[in-house]
């Protein structure tokens, strides 16, 4: 765990530049799909974000998102990809093939919205693994 | 593509990796392997690829940055390859 660096030029920038980071971070991953960018790189810039709240403001940021936080987004999100692909399975397609996820919407409707889901969950699980990588490095691989 | 601009970055590109190789202190080397990976995220922009421009600047410029800083802390900070063990 890493605890707060006592400077007031790092606390005031970190806490004007996240809000900052984390909208563009949404932008890129909600218009990844017809735009350069997508799920992984916006989820990037959200862990990049969350990393530099814990590097500046230290055990709040640790309250706000715990550690065990990014390992429970990335498994959920998983989790959520999976169910999404193996539902169009179920009504007959083959796996993550959109047009089928969802029975009695048109198909051309659920492609394009499916790549946006898929995108979405994307960015949550690359946010939370990430988080996770820098708790596990900064704990040494130890419980808190 | 405009090649003067590509032979600089790349000129510029083999001085900061063979300086990252060369330096002998370990932060000095991830901040100079930080600065290649933006001028590689320039590169990959100017080649017309905004994608990998866009992954490479969000990942080797600013996680993987964080990620080695975060590596110093468990290994000592000079670099002793090619010293003799005592």
């Amino acid at each position: 765990m890493t605890s707060r660096y006592d400077s007031l030029f790092l606390d005031v920038v970190s806490r004007a530049i996240v809000p900052l980071i984390q909208i563009f971070a949404l932008y890129v991953v909600t218009h990844g799909h017809y735009d350069p960018g997508g799920g992984f790189q916006g989820g990037v810039m959200l862990a990049a974000s969350t990393i530099l709240l814990r590097i500046s403001q230290g055990e709040e940021s640790y309250r706000r998102f715990s550690p065990s936080a990014g390992l429970y987004l990335a498994g959920f999100a998983t989790l959520g990809i999976a169910l999404w692909g193996f539902s169009s399975m179920l009504f007959g397609g083959t796996f993550l093939e959109h047009g089928y996820a969802i029975p009695g919407i048109d198909g051309v409707t659920l492609r394009y919205w499916g790549i946006f889901v898929v995108e979405v969950l994307i960015g949550f699980l690359v946010w939370g693994s990430l988080v996770a990588i820098y708790d596990g490095l900064t704990t040494g691989g130890m419980d808190e | 593509m405009i090649w003067e601009i590509d032979l600089w970055l790349m000129i510029i590109l083999i001085m900061f990796a063979i300086l990252a190789l060369e330096v002998k202190d370990l932060l000095a080397a991830v901040g100079i392997l930080t600065g290649y990976s933006f001028l590689m995220a320039l590169l990959f922009a100017e080649y017309g690829a905004p994608d990998v421009a866009l992954t490479e600047a969000a990942l080797g410029a600013a996680l993987t940055g964080i990620f080695l800083l975060v590596t110093l802390r468990f290994v000592s900070r000079k670099d002793s390859d090619g010293e003799e063990d005592s």
